[in-house]
């Protein structure tokens, strides 16, 4: 029975943040739009398009061959305009909006104005998905380095409070601000520029090798620097507040209890500080990560990471209007996706649900 | 207040507090000296100004202080001209050669030496020619005269009314010289791999075809050093950004920080006040704006609306209001609610109004300040990050500028550490001072902390 208790909590909480999230990322999205139409840049996409394919299907149609040119364009405009009534290009503003809000939640944002995806389409969707398992596996990485790496380490100076390394850490928390493109700055010029150790940047060598373990190995070389910098930009902080919070509960009373009864420190630290704090830690690095996510995209411009980041920083150097919008989309996905992953583990880690899984034999 | 005043006075006993403060009063007094030395319409003048004003400086130049602590002797750069010079922007300092013009007849000699003492190679050579006629044009031969007495002939050429021979790009003159640039070539000694040092003097003879006609003569050998900073890619001075760039920084950090911490202590009052809808509607609304994508938003609104700093500030500002903040204030606040001194407000008839902002927002002070502060540097850094990605004010020189020049010039692959390592050490300043400080301030005004 507690099995399904469980289950049913589980699946109405994950129910209860998909509907939660959902709803966030139409707003950021309906708000991209908006706030990209100030200009009427959505229309012009738009337009844009239709133009085109009215263009191109008058300019094939046979039967209308050897029309002059002025004949042939009112052609063109008259069947441009019942293609913009067809669409709904006549309406008000907010009720189009609703339509641009769909194509930009499917990424159906049509073609890119400059920017072609490697296999040459001009596709916005296929563009994007052909840069998302870069940024993914750079960040991906890189943030679950950070996250345990921060957790031990915290772990490891709350029962090293006061010594030196402790108080380095402290020292150097400030550092934090600076965001990773300020460290791959540095990182460049040192191990790249003047050690020539490591690449300055790219994804694999060119031309990429054509044996697999070679090609991995090649990428994890590309990999060391950015993530590094990532690393770097919030790691001191984290160690910090993970420190500083392990402190806070090793003064419990029950681990003091813990304690008394002569538990090794290891069962201490895993069973009574680093369970029961969990889900708040799981909730501070999703903060975290959301606060970091919009760093990626100078993080992948600096290292010329052929990721999303980069592909939005092309685009907006081109004015590439569909290719910005779809990257905006790409990112509201992105940090929705961090934040209900996060959830789910906030969910299956949680003291409250796990006792019902054990059926109370605790 | 008294909670703020006995914060103050326990900064004296932190050291990397008063590290912090120091820098932070280095950088305004930075920016002080930015606005007063360099009003804001001369920056803008200069920094957006293209060959008309920076037609004298080189390209890509190193820090000139860099030759006090190199071995080699990198070039200055030179200019001779037969006109009056105008001084450099900014006074930096430069190198003027002798010159001298005569004039017997139809026949016009103008001599322009220069001592040459460097150990390397300048990075370019320009002659800028300038004629008086009134229809036939004169004719000028130009010639090149080493210190070890070689002349190398540099052409014959007719002159227009405003001429530009860059000599350095001249194909066939490095043809000539064995196919090394120019700006090697010309200066190279005849045994060996180093420039010779000496007198070099570029001889021009004119003939003028008309009674008032006149030539006059600029050469400008450009150098590989320029000013306390360096140049760009468009020669200009970098010290002219990372001066403006420090009064933009700090202005721009302090009023988000200002507007969005002062908004969001309000804001969170006025939820945990009134309670039931209004505080469910903020508590909506915060879970809402803290996932939405940041950074892509700001780029929209950079791209296809406007890049106006104030723009971005409004921005950034109605972005940060409902963050995190909002829901520990809120937790604060909630508990002074129940306090005995707001149930006596109260029982006096105070409006909800005054309750709020003589009573209530005044307790989250010590709270906020420490935030604030911290808050300073990562705005400072969100306004270098929209200059990297290009979305920097218009018309306002910005350290995030240079580095998004620096950046799309390769300028780490080709070397130029000047250029990116310039404004990322004011970057990292600033940053260091407003953390150390905030750190600090975090650490008095919660004592929780301070015991850990």
């Amino acid at each position: 029975m507690h099995m399904f208790e469980t289950l049913r909590r589980v699946t109405t909480y994950t129910v209860y943040r998909v509907v939660a999230l959902a709803i966030t990322v139409v707003i950021g999205v309906y708000l991209a739009i908006l706030i990209a139409n100030m200009g009427g840049y959505v229309d012009v996409i738009r337009k844009a398009q239709i133009d085109e394919a009215v263009g191109a299907s008058v300019l094939q149609d046979r039967s209308l061959q050897g029309l002059p040119p002025s004949e042939l364009r009112r052609i063109i405009d008259q069947r441009k305009e019942l293609e913009y009534k067809r669409l709904g290009l006549d309406k008000p503003f907010m009720v189009r909006s609703f339509n641009y809000l769909w194509d930009a939640l499917s990424l159906n944002l049509g073609r890119a104005e400059h920017l072609s995806s490697d296999s040459g389409s001009r596709q916005v969707r296929l563009i994007l998905l052909e840069r998302l398992p870069a940024t993914l596996l750079l960040f991906g990485t890189a943030n679950l380095l950070l996250f345990f790496f921060s957790l031990f380490a915290g772990l490891w100076l709350s029962r090293r409070y006061g010594s030196f390394l402790d108080k380095l850490v402290i020292a150097l928390t400030p550092t934090s601000v600076a965001p990773a493109w300020f460290y791959g700055i540095f990182l460049i010029l040192i191990c790249a520029s003047l050690l020539k150790i490591l690449p300055f940047g790219g994804m694999v060598d060119a031309p990429p090798p054509k044996d697999k373990l070679q090609y991995a190995l090649s990428v994890l070389k590309h990999m060391i620097l950015p993530t590094l910098a990532w690393w770097l930009s919030s790691i001191f902080l984290s160690i910090y507040s993970r420190r500083t919070f392990f402190l806070i509960f090793a003064s419990e009373d029950y681990v003091e209890m813990a304690r008394a009864k002569g538990l090794p420190s290891g069962i201490i630290e895993r069973r009574y500080i680093l369970r029961p704090t969990l889900p708040t830690i799981i909730t501070q690095f999703a903060f975290l990560l959301i606060g970091l996510w919009g760093g990626a995209i100078l993080t992948e411009t600096i290292f010329n990471w052929p990721g999303i980041g980069r592909l939005t920083y092309q685009a907006i150097g081109l004015y590439d209007t569909p290719v910005i919008i779809a990257s905006t989309v790409i990112y509201a996905y992105l940090l929705a996706l961090t934040v209900f992953l996060l959830d789910i583990i906030y969910a299956l880690v949680d003291p409250r649900v796990k006792v019902g899984a054990e059926g109370g034999t605790v | 207040m008294t909670a703020i005043r006995s914060g103050l006075q326990q900064i004296r006993r932190y050291p990397s507090a008063l590290v912090g403060l120091a820098i932070i009063i280095a950088l305004i007094i930075l920016a002080l000296v930015a606005v007063i030395v360099l009003p804001y319409d001369e920056a803008i003048r200069l920094w957006r100004g293209g060959e008309d004003v920076w037609q004298e400086s080189p390209r890509y130049a190193r820090p000139a202080w860099l030759n006090l602590v190199s071995t080699k002797k990198l070039p200055e750069t030179i200019v001779v001209s037969t006109l009056p010079v105008t001084p450099a922007p900014l006074g930096v300092r430069r190198v003027q050669g002798q010159a001298s013009k005569s004039r017997s007849g139809r026949t016009i000699t103008i001599s322009l030496a220069f001592d040459y003492s460097y150990d390397d190679f300048p990075s370019e050579i320009t002659l800028f020619l300038t004629a008086k006629y009134a229809e036939l044009l004169p004719y000028a031969v130009l010639r090149w005269r080493t210190p070890d007495g070689r002349e190398i002939s540099l052409g014959e050429r007719k002159l227009t009314a405003s001429e530009r021979y860059s000599i350095s790009q001249d194909t066939r003159l490095e043809r000539r010289l064995g196919n090394r640039p120019p700006e090697i070539g010309l200066f190279l000694a005849p045994r060996g791999d180093t420039p010779l040092r000496g007198r070099y003097e570029l001889q021009i003879t004119g003939t003028l075809f008309e009674e008032n006609s006149d030539i006059d003569a600029k050469l400008v050998v450009y150098g590989k050093v320029y000013g306390l900073a360096g140049t760009d890619h468009k020669r200009r001075d970098l010290m002219v950004a990372l001066l403006w760039g420090a009064p933009v920084a700090l202005a721009f950090g302090f009023i988000v920080a200002v507007g969005t911490s002062l908004t969001t202590l309000i804001i969170a009052a006025i939820g945990a006040w009134y309670g039931r809808w209004i505080d469910a509607l903020i508590q909506r609304i915060t879970e809402v704006n803290i996932i939405l994508p940041y950074l892509p938003i700001l780029i929209i609104i950079g791209t296809f609306y406007s890049r106006s700093i104030w723009v971005m500030m409004i921005a950034i500002t109605l972005l940060s209001i409902f963050t995190a903040g909002i829901k520990v204030y809120r937790a604060i606040f909630l508990q002074i609610k129940e306090s005995p001194y707001i149930e006596a407000a109260r029982a006096y008839g105070a409006s909800n109004l005054r309750i709020i902002v003589r009573y209530m927002a005044p307790r989250i002070i010590p709270i906020l300040v420490p935030g604030f502060v911290t808050l300073i540097p990562s705005l400072v850094f969100l306004e270098a990050s929209l200059g990297l990605l290009g979305l920097g004010d218009p018309v306002l020189p910005t350290w995030g500028k240079i580095l998004n020049d620096a950046q799309s010039n390769g300028a780490l692959y080709k070397g130029y550490y000047y250029w990116v390592l310039s404004p990322s050490v004011l970057l990292m300043l600033t940053a260091l001072g407003f953390s150390l400080l905030g750190f600090a301030l975090d650490r008095i005004f919660n004592p929780r902390l301070r015991e850990l």
